[in-house]
């Protein structure tokens, strides 16, 4: 048994084993019974890893010569020995065997939408009109932040939320409002990370007011339900929705560089 | 004496010398004519299938790469001539000769290339063409005579090494390579000031205004001007060490004798030296770029950095993945015909999976390809457990730990075959695993702090990691300097006893960082959209969207196929001239 483990050849593979039982158990159906909040991997994502990992692992086995030359023996012997004719009458059909299912398995016809590549963060434009006023993006920041108090605002933006937002959003403002599992994609999830603070206001507000059809070509399909909400809300009903955002989801909203702040570089 | 060698080389470059001469003449005719002209805004283009669009990406693809080689190797050559003249070592003399034999012919197809584009863009682009000229008329013919400066100092570099070999003469020699890059690098500029006015044109440049009245140097000093000129000088130093490297990896395969072998093996080992030792410099010239570009324009920033050009940025990080894995298993495979390096490989599975951990997180896409019941079951396109692994943050922690770790194995090799004498070397040794420990450790902190604090401090958060990572090499470098001093060898370096996978793993090298230049290159100039000059001049033509990731990929492969294609021709010239030396002195 230690001999069998001891063999580059066996290591190897049992790297692999764990490899993928780790991207594709451990992570998708074993934390969750642990209370971590995770999911099945992508089939997409699972890929990509076991091929880096078997990578890693031939670059290992080759980066010695003895070690190389140990990993290849099973398999040369295998390709030329006398005594494994049965085995490799067995491999020479199951591996092409094998290879013959996943083709077919990748090209069956199914009943499931495909796999799609959606980029969450459109590009905004550098200005947008609204209700009949060029507005210049770049650089904007959220007016009311400077004017009256936060928590006026916050009463404002969190009925105006309320009222509109919360059936596809939801009340706690992680997308699952009680109409979002009737959407593909979902409503975005304010509390994730690469949400609202990846963000400036004026993204915010752009996303807001022009909604799914604003949306700029390149990318598409966009699929988004979302409304363009231009038509009804005023601009400080936006700015203030847009606070409101921000505070209840407990983040702040990415500003734009300063002469001199240059991210840090002291 | 005239050898043959110098006979047969400047018969192989001599004919497409010609050629690239010819065409730049014709170019010099053809640009003022054609930018008067009145006509179409767009020619016609069908060849092969191709569209115009097709035929200019192509030739400014390939004039790119082979400016790229004939900007990098000269680099490399001046530096090994220098190692040479001040180490006395005869080698490195013969090694910077050989390469600058290879540029004579890589010139030629460099003008080629430049003359086939021009003619291109002037033929089938002339109304934006004609923009062009009207506003940069002045430093095109300024590269013209920068150009023409450049060729004659590569001739008197290469074709004057054998007459200035000895005392001052060959100082004035050295002296003539630092000119051939300082002509280099000034063309480079020039160029890279017309491409980066198409996309970051200065802010009072609008459609209404008309190019005559641009001021020049405001057209060429605009905002991504500087990030653009430092991210290729410094890529085109890698670039050049790969190219080096594939040489030396072609010649060591094809190489007959024990004696070949050893040379080309120790030319191998310098050029990926010098291309992983710029690399690990270069993504910080680069996000220097993002940052410029992301300022410029939030738009082109998101549309780069967030939007449809993202997932170029994970396949980018597959590739240099490969770049840092290939990089350190050429290293260790080597340590195997170095005395004492035995020690030593118990090491290398930890260092493995530390690269092979960092190139998982650093492709994790933040937006993961998934089906419908995928993106159900996560609830959104983020992995509700690896979206942590797709921000910056972790990925910035990845790529600083992969190069403490590319460090490390340099570290190994350099050290494998020395043993060090100084009294206080076990102390040296403990306090640059210190500096290492201390240096991860900030990586780590960082990485981890940044999720708790706002994107503008966590940008400038990399900087912290950064900076840990470059100190920390520097200090340990120094250490090692001083502690190799006087130290016993445990044997010299069996140079050519090298496996061929070996070989291969420096011919990916240099592919890699073809195809990485090619690809980023796309999401640069994609980021435009459908903007001949962003916001002034539109593209109206046919070609007007942005290809898809697919499409643009397939083309630049095409491309590097073809540049390897005619790669390969020039190292097959180089070594037909050598082969005809080899003969006759063996006769």
């Amino acid at each position: 048994m230690k001999r069998l483990f001891g063999h580059p050849f066996t290591q190897g593979a049992v790297v692999l084993v764990v490899g993928f039982f780790i991207f594709e158990y451990l992570i998708g159906y074993i934390l969750p019974l642990f209370g971590v909040s995770s999911a099945p991997v992508p089939r997409s994502v699972v890929f990509q890893y076991m091929l880096t990992v078997l990578v890693g692992v031939l670059l290992y086995m080759s980066a010695e010569e003895e070690r190389w030359a140990a990993f290849r023996e099973p398999i040369q012997r295998t390709m030329v020995d006398r005594d494994k004719r049965g085995l490799r009458g067995v491999l020479m059909v199951a591996i092409p065997a094998l290879i013959g299912w996943l083709a077919y398995e990748n090209v069956k016809p199914s009943y499931g939408a495909p796999a799609t590549l959606r980029s969450v963060h459109p590009a905004p434009p550098n200005q947008i009109t609204f209700r009949g006023q060029t507005m210049e993006l770049t650089g904007l920041e959220n007016p009311l932040r400077h004017e009256g108090s936060l928590e006026e605002h916050m009463a404002v933006g969190r009925a105006i939320y309320t009222r509109n937002c919360v059936p596809c959003h939801g009340d706690r403002l992680d997308g699952d409002g009680h109409f979002s599992a009737a959407f593909n994609p979902i409503p975005a999830d304010f509390t994730a990370p690469g949400t609202l603070p990846q963000l400036t206001e004026s993204y915010v507000f752009w996303r807001v007011a022009k909604g799914g059809p604003g949306l700029p070509q390149e990318g598409t399909p966009w699929d988004s339900a979302m409304p363009a909400w231009e038509p009804f809300l005023e601009e400080n009903e936006i700015w203030a929705t847009i606070i409101y955002l921000y505070e209840q989801a407990g983040v702040t909203p990415r500003t734009w560089e300063e002469e001199g702040e240059e991210g840090g570089e002291h | 004496m005239r050898s043959r060698e110098t006979v047969e080389g400047s018969r192989a470059a001599a004919w497409l010398r010609r050629g690239g001469w010819m065409a730049i003449a014709a170019l010099a005719v053809a640009v003022p004519l054609l930018a008067q002209a009145a006509g179409p805004d767009y020619g016609e283009f069908g060849v092969f299938g191709l569209d115009r669009r097709d035929a200019v990406w192509i030739a400014a693809q390939l004039h790119l790469l082979f400016a790229a080689f004939v900007l990098g190797v000269p680099m490399f050559a001046v530096v090994i001539e220098a190692i040479g003249i001040f180490s006395k070592n005869e080698r490195y003399d013969k090694l910077a000769k050989e390469f600058t034999r290879l540029l004579l012919v890589a010139y030629s197809a460099t003008a080629i290339w430049g003359a086939i584009l021009v003619f291109f863009l002037s033929t089938l682009y002339p109304r934006f063409w004609g923009y062009l000229t009207a506003i940069f008329a002045p430093s095109m013919w300024l590269y013209a005579a920068l150009f023409f400066f450049e060729s004659f100092t590569l001739y008197l570099y290469y074709y004057g090494w054998d007459a200035w070999k000895k005392g001052a003469s060959k100082i004035v020699h050295w002296g003539l390579g630092i000119m051939l890059n300082v002509w280099g690098t000034i063309v480079m500029f020039i160029a890279n000031g017309w491409l980066t006015y198409m996309m970051s044109p200065p802010p009072d440049v609008t459609a209404d205004t008309v190019p005559q009245t641009v001021e020049l140097w405001s057209a060429i000093n605009n905002a991504t001007w500087m990030p653009i000129n430092i991210h290729r000088l410094l890529a085109n130093v890698v670039f050049g060490g790969a190219i080096v490297g594939a040489y030396a990896a072609y010649r060591f395969l094809t190489s007959e004798t024990d004696e070949e072998r050893a040379h080309y093996d120790w030319m191998g080992y310098t050029g990926n030296f010098i291309a992983i030792g710029a690399l690990i410099v270069l993504p910080f010239a680069g996000y220097w770029l993002g940052r410029e570009i992301y300022e410029f324009s939030q738009q082109m920033g998101i549309t780069m950095m967030g939007g449809f050009m993202s997932w170029l940025w994970i396949i980018q990080a597959f590739l240099i993945g490969i770049l840092f894995l290939a990089g350190n298993y050429y290293l260790w495979i080597g340590m195997g015909r170095i005395p004492g390096a035995e020690r030593f490989q118990p090491h290398i599975k930890w260092m493995l999976l530390v690269l092979v951990l960092g190139v998982i997180v650093w492709a994790t896409p933040n937006t993961m390809i998934a089906d419908r019941d995928e993106i159900a079951a996560m609830g959104g396109q983020q992995h509700p457990f690896l979206g942590v692994l797709g921000v910056m943050s972790a990925k910035n922690t990845a790529v600083n730990l992969m190069i403490l770790t590319t460090f490390l194995s340099f570290l190994m090799y350099r050290r494998a075959n020395k043993e060090p004498v100084v009294p206080w070397a076990k102390a040296g040794t403990m306090i640059q695993g210190l500096a290492f420990a201390i240096a991860a450790v900030v990586v780590v902190f960082y990485g981890v702090y940044g999720y708790f604090v706002t994107a503008i401090v966590r940008i400038g958060f990399s900087v912290y990691q950064v900076a840990a990572v470059l100190a920390t090499i520097l200090f340990v470098i120094g250490i090692d300097i001083a502690m190799a001093r006087g130290a016993k060898s445990r044997g010299e370096i069996r140079w050519g006893e090298m496996p061929p996978r070996s070989q291969y793993a420096l011919l990916i090298l240099a592919v890699t960082f073809t195809w990485l230049m090619g690809l980023m290159g796309f999401a640069r100039s994609g980021i435009r959209q459908h903007w001949h000059v962003y916001e002034v001049i539109r593209d109206t033509s046919e070609q007007a969207f942005t290809p898809a990731l697919g499409p643009a990929a397939t083309m630049i492969s095409i491309c590097v196929l073809i540049f390897f294609g005619l790669v390969g021709m020039i190292f097959w010239l180089g070594g037909l001239a050598e082969k005809s030396v080899y003969e006759e002195t063996g006769a």
